[in-house]
């Protein structure tokens, strides 16, 4: 039996390993939640590959270009997925439960609960990118350098941050029973008008204009970069958009926080 | 007698207490002047009717609500504090845990959460969770889910614990269990705050009770103590004569009837009983309690009545 000593000190800040422990098992775990939810995790990685098998593959039989351009933009169009439903409609659900409440009264520190979603959306990111790479390397003849496969893997991993941030304010902000289908109502035309499912330039003209002010189109643009199908604007401009959005989308959350504690 | 009692209970240390707290929400009044102390191993039962106060006195507590004024400190530190935290556990009442995370997952996440970890072990056994620790959340029935939530209430070793309605949807055994796990705590040195809906268990933990009601504390003292302080009896018996027949009897307070059954109200149970049987009539099922917990609960809730809205 684990006697108390009433008199026991208990330090006043938290040593830097067991924090990193708490993020260890807490992104573990979060790995283990939505790897076993088939209904989250199938759809995540099969929807953007199918979407690529018949837009990417089957209707431009031989055409190298639009091959190797719809990888990038499907590739934006999967890692947007997990950034906005792991956060989005499972922070929503489980906010919804009450289970939040229960993790907010213990001594979890905030950051856990964030580092270990966007480390799990990164990983589910990764293995579609991996799954529309194979694809593309069968079934097309989109011959990408190694350095340029890691480059794009790179830009579009770490470019799901600003849409982590989104779904963390959508899922502090929506009702549990109504997060999925308000996520899905920003994802898919999000996606089509920054010209992540037919490219930007079959849009009409207003639209390529309208497309400027999101986020997907801005990140498409630097993937395309990698592969130099890119509409001819420098990188840093749509670096620094993207870092614009990560900035509004952060504050957005830290309001939607607040509102949150009332 | 209270104020022995209450000096008595001084004299264990005091982990948390409550001074003049007030807390508004707009115009309506949540909270008026409250103060009460939390000890060391000591239990102190929150009651009152839904609305009395209890939860927004226990948000404040967690560090989840800001108060207006008044004075709350919980190891010398205001509340949702991490250093408070760290030395807390809470069961609140949660619709449901994530579906996908067996119930040894979800304890070893919470034991990292906390400094000095209670063992895995102990954990399991206390909660009495030993033949469902593969199974996922999702599968738990609503018993079995409240004993996984008192399991991660515990496993950081708290010195305060808080149980919000802890045995919802228990079976006897695990109840039983529950109180059994909870008084082995106390024992330790745990501090427990509990509230719940369930009288005989705030009877069966308490050291010490707090009844709120409208944002007031109306009562605080011991089970006894409450008790004592509605000294009525009832006296239940069924009889073939009308209802009339008793209502002049010495010391009747109230006569009521349930189905074939008359229940009388005295304060002197003893001159009621001996005017009862030598009335001469046919008197059976003849049953003598004193007030319980919850009488006294209804009785004083009902005092001010007048003040309801």
């Amino acid at each position: 039996m684990n006697t108390m000593n009433p008199t026991q000190s208990v330090p006043k800040t938290m040593s830097l390993r067991q924090l990193f422990n708490i993020y260890r098992l807490e992104t573990q775990y979060e790995w283990l939640k939505t790897i076993r939810n088939p209904a989250f995790s199938l759809p995540a990685v099969l929807f953007p590959t199918l979407f690529y098998i018949f837009f990417g593959v089957l209707l431009n039989q031989g055409n190298t270009a639009a091959s190797s351009y719809l990888l990038c933009t499907y590739g934006v169009f999967g890692i947007m997925g997990p950034a906005l439903f792991s956060f989005g409609a499972g922070l929503a659900i489980e906010r919804g439960q009450g289970w939040l409440d229960l993790k907010e009264v213990s001594p979890m520190p905030g950051s856990a609960q964030i580092v270990s979603r966007v480390l799990v959306s990164m990983g589910f990111s990764t293995m579609i990118l991996l799954s529309l790479g194979l694809v593309a390397s069968l079934f097309t003849s989109v011959s990408l350098s190694i350095s340029q496969s890691l480059l794009l893997v790179t830009v579009l991993v770490i470019g799901g941050l600003p849409f982590c941030l989104l779904g963390l304010t959508l899922g502090l902000l929506l009702k549990s029973d109504s997060a999925p289908t308000v996520v899905n109502l920003i994802y898919l035309p999000m996606s089509f008008f920054s010209g992540l499912w037919i490219p930007i330039s079959v849009l009409p003209v207003f639209l390529q204009k309208f497309a400027q002010f999101l986020p997907p189109f801005h990140l498409a643009q630097l993937a395309l970069k990698v592969t130099k199908q890119d509409g001819g604007t420098s990188a840093w401009v749509h670096i620094g958009v993207l870092g614009v959005f990560t900035l509004i989308f952060f504050i957005t959350s830290l309001l939607a926080f607040r509102r949150k504690q009332g | 007698m209270l104020q022995q009692t209450i000096n008595d209970m001084s004299s264990s240390e005091v982990i948390a207490s409550v001074l003049h707290l007030n807390k508004s929400f707009s115009a309506k009044k949540a909270l008026s002047d409250v103060s009460l102390e939390i000890h060391a191993n000591r239990v102190l039962a929150i009651l009152g009717p839904n609305g009395a106060g209890k939860t927004t006195l226990i948000n404040i507590l967690l560090g989840r609500l800001a108060h207006d004024s008044g004075q709350v400190s919980l190891f010398s530190s205001a509340p949702g504090d991490s250093h408070v935290k760290r030395q807390s556990g809470a069961m609140l009442q949660v619709a449901s845990l994530p579906e996908r995370l067996k119930v040894k997952e979800h304890i070893r996440l919470f034991q990292s959460y906390y400094p000095s970890p209670m063992s895995y072990e102990e954990v399991i056994k206390y909660a009495g969770l030993s033949d469902l620790e593969n199974r996922y959340s999702k599968k738990l029935s609503g018993g079995e889910k409240q004993r996984l939530l008192f399991a991660l209430s515990i496993c950081g070793n708290p010195r305060l614990l808080f149980l919000d309605e802890p045995s919802v949807g228990m079976d006897i055994e695990a109840r039983q269990r529950l109180w059994s796990a909870i008084r082995d705590l106390k024992a330790q040195g745990t501090s427990i705050i509990l509230t719940t809906h369930y009288l005989p268990e705030a009877d069966a933990l308490a050291d010490e009770i707090v009844l709120l009601k409208n944002g007031e504390i109306i009562k605080k003292g011991t089970s006894e103590e409450i008790k004592a302080s509605v000294s009525n009896t009832t006296i239940q018996f069924s009889s073939s004569e009308p209802l009339d027949a008793f209502e002049h009897l010495v010391g009747v307070l109230k006569i009521s009837t349930t189905g074939k059954l008359i229940q009388i109200q005295t304060q002197v149970p003893q001159q009621t009983l001996q005017a009862l049987l030598s009335q001469n009539t046919n008197v059976e099922d003849l049953e003598v309690t004193k007030a319980g917990l919850e009488d006294a609960f209804l009785q004083l809730n009902q005092n001010d009545a007048g003040e309801l809205s």
